[in-house]
């Protein structure tokens, strides 16, 4: 995988989207729980605006000297037996896992959940290179067995049912039992058992790095990052260079934010510190660690205005919170980076080209960036997307063009705006009736496709002042 | 004290009686209206769409029109905060930056300025009926007028609230996404017009025109009779 998934057009995503009745009752289901989760675990903390202010702040500070916590992190994990690697690209990622795979000789790679790995496409470069790849979180498992793309970035199977995940153990693992979750749940702990024993080396992300000891956390609900962590000989932590915070204390606070905000959890059942390689004295853990550092466009959004995406703590709070998510599912946005930070940093990361239709697919109502817990603008950066696309990418339809450029006359000459309004009501006469429209003409056949237009009124509101005015001045 | 009134486009146009109402309103409150002519549009569909050159002209334009004004006030939470962006956009152009921030200081949604700068909680209007509140995106989360229309609307006598559920999600018009992303606007659009008919309110009432036209135009369509009330028309009924 990569950022950009599949190749249908945008219009042909969305149609999809909406035309998945279940996919779009499941997603709108799980919005309402996530989000009076979310709303109710900022309550209990009381000054959840406090929070977020020093979020954004640890945030901020950190992207700020990012430079100087990447080299202070790297000689720590290094001071701890472990070797760091930044690769420039995803094909330099993917090239140095690959590497270590072929050193050890490794059959079998067991990963816990890591959005950075699919971005990067590791398991299809693992799986080029012989290796078995499993995915142990038990949302991406399901996800690998169907050869389906994530469609969220905290609970990646959100669009698929227990039925449907029924069907998938049975075809492809040969499962029996039956559709409950608890005997779902035994089935894939059972097997993925096997998996976690007899893999060579343990893939793990990365939810923050703590620059003064080395340390990776991670942070889980399911356990299986520790199985991934501490049975295989080999462990691979791969993280987003921006991905990282610069002491314990500072962790305290994102971590904090990070499970309210996309769960309502006050923590998750398994916060996982990582520090370096097991020692002489130690029972468990790797003897090899390798920490992946990977940029793949990052370090291009820092110093520009669009900074504050790489604040980003991977909550999914945006997603769950935006209207446009519930209607449309994940897989619509066409990136690994579903909803509106995906709209923010998939254009970013990989261009507008193939992702010009992103920036748009929002209403601009904002409800993403109340719900950031980190305070990122992210309606504002979907504007400034689009301001590029149209200026300096060239990217807007002709027609829009040409339409803006009549606005602006329009709008910046008093005359000419009196006249529209003046000549509203009679233009639009021949599609009226009972002073509505109910089936435009040009643009507005976009509204009236699936809602009445409201005619324009006979006298305007300026005529009729002015005739006030008058009556007023001459009475 | 002098008001100039910032109709907005839309009420220019297409709802000229909120207009009125508002210039009614604004009087019983012994406020001086008047109406700058040369007011145009906002500059949002442009500004939003990303077309940030065209927008300026419609700015500056804006800025030019309401220069004499004491006070700013319009019948919208997103045109108005479109206003308070000026110095946003316009901050490679001092001159015009400086002209914009004199905008903002003195420009109000009409439901805030009746509260906060009148200190009017009470307009002592009646209204029978039962109706439901629709809190638009950009007046509440962007311009932060949250309270202002609730405290209004508890005291009108004769009107009866009924709480919308999920209220604050947005009704899918977005301006001109309501155009180009036209099949995810009618899912949203439609799901609230169910949210409004579920709470069998007679009244939907609204503080910004753009919202109340799409979700009025979606209720006429299914053939709900549900009426569409600005909040400035409830405020002024007697």
């Amino acid at each position: 995988m990569s950022i950009k998934i599949g190749k249908k057009t945008y219009a042909e995503r969305i149609q999809a989207g909406i035309d998945n009745a279940f996919m779009r009752q499941a997603v709108s289901s799980a919005q309402g729980r996530f989000r009076s989760g979310r709303l109710k675990a900022a309550e209990d903390l009381g000054d959840w605006e406090e929070w977020r202010t020093r979020g954004e702040e640890i945030r901020s500070h950190t992207m700020e000297n990012l430079d100087y916590y990447l080299h202070q992190l790297s000689e720590q994990v290094e001071k701890r037996g472990g070797t760091v690697y930044f690769a420039k690209t995803a094909e330099e990622a993917n090239q140095y896992v690959q590497k270590i795979a072929r050193e050890k000789e490794a059959k079998k790679v067991v990963k816990s959940k890591s959005m950075v790995t699919e971005e990067i496409g590791l398991n299809e470069a693992l799986e080029e290179s012989g290796c078995e790849v499993v995915e142990s979180d038990l949302g991406e498992w399901i996800l690998q067995l169907d050869e389906d793309p994530p469609s969220h970035i905290v609970t990646p199977a959100l669009h698929k049912n227990k039925e449907q995940i029924r069907e998938t153990f049975a075809e492809k693992k040969g499962y029996t039992g039956s559709d409950q979750p608890e005997a779902l749940a035994a089935f894939a702990r059972e097997q993925l058992r096997q998996d976690f024993l007899s893999a060579d080396i343990g893939v793990t992300g990365c939810n923050f790095a703590v620059a003064e000891s080395g340390a990776v956390t991670l942070v889980t609900n399911e356990g299986n990052a520790r199985m991934v962590t501490s049975l295989p000989d080999t462990h691979i932590s791969v993280m987003g260079m921006e991905r990282i915070v610069p002491t314990w204390e500072e962790l305290e606070v994102v971590v904090s934010l990070l499970t309210r905000a996309a769960v309502g959890q006050k923590l998750t059942s398994y916060i996982t510190a990582l520090t370096g390689t097991r020692l002489e004295s130690e029972v468990d853990g790797p003897e090899d660690f390798h920490l992946v550092i990977v940029d793949n466009g990052r370090s291009k959004i820092l110093g520009t205005e669009f900074q504050s995406a790489l604040h980003c703590i991977r909550c999914a709070a945006c997603i769950n919170a935006c209207p446009v998510y519930r209607h449309v599912g994940g897989h619509s946005y066409g990136s690994i980076y579903p909803g509106p930070i995906g709209a923010v940093l998939t254009p970013l990361l990989d261009g507008y080209e193939d992702h010009k239709d992103l920036p748009y697919a929002s209403t601009l109502c904002a409800a993403c960036t109340e719900a950031c817990p980190v305070k990122i603008p992210l309606h504002e950066h979907l504007i400034r997307h689009r301001e590029i696309i149209v200026e300096r990418e060239n990217m807007g339809s002709k027609a829009e063009g040409v339409m803006m450029k009549g606005y602006a006359k329009w709008a910046s000459t008093s005359a000419a705006y009196k006249l529209s309004t003046k000549m509203a009501h009679t233009a639009l006469k021949p599609w009226t009736e009972d002073d509505y429209i109910s089936n435009g003409p040009g643009p507005l056949k976009g509204w009236t496709d699936s809602r009445d237009f409201p005619a324009p009124a006979r006298q305007s509101f300026r005529s009729w002042y002015k005739q006030r005015e008058k009556r007023r001045n001459d009475g | 004290m002098r008001v100039s009134l910032f109709i907005t486009c839309l009420c220019d146009t297409l709802t000229p009686d909120v207009g009125k109402d508002t210039v009614q309103l604004l009087e019983r409150f012994g406020c001086e209206v008047d109406f700058p002519q040369g007011q145009t549009c906002c500059g949002q569909p442009a500004y939003n769409s990303g077309y940030v050159k065209e927008s300026k002209q419609a700015m500056k334009q804006m800025i030019r029109a309401f220069e004499d004004s004491e006070y700013v006030v319009g019948p919208s939470g997103s045109c108005v905060h479109m206003l308070k962006e000026y110095p946003k956009v316009l901050h490679d152009e001092p001159e015009w930056k400086e002209r914009a921030e004199a905008l903002v200081h003195k420009t109000y949604e009409l439901s805030q300025f009746l509260v906060d700068v009148l200190d009017v909680k009470d307009v002592g209007s009646t209204f029978q009926g039962k109706a439901t509140y629709h809190p638009s995106c950009h007046m509440t989360r962007l311009l932060g007028v949250k309270d202002a229309p609730r405290i209004l609307l508890e005291n009108v006598k004769g009107l009866e609230i009924i709480d919308l559920p999920l209220k604050e999600d947005c009704c899918g018009f977005g301006g001109t996404f309501a155009v180009k992303n036209a099949a995810v606007s009618e899912q949203m659009v439609h799901e609230k017009a169910e949210h409004i008919s579920e709470t069998k309110a007679e009244y939907l009432i609204g503080g910004d025109m753009g919202c109340l036209m799409n979700m009025g135009g979606r209720l006429r369509r299914n053939d709900e009779d549900v009426k569409v009330l600005h909040i400035a028309q409830v405020l002024n009924s007697q």
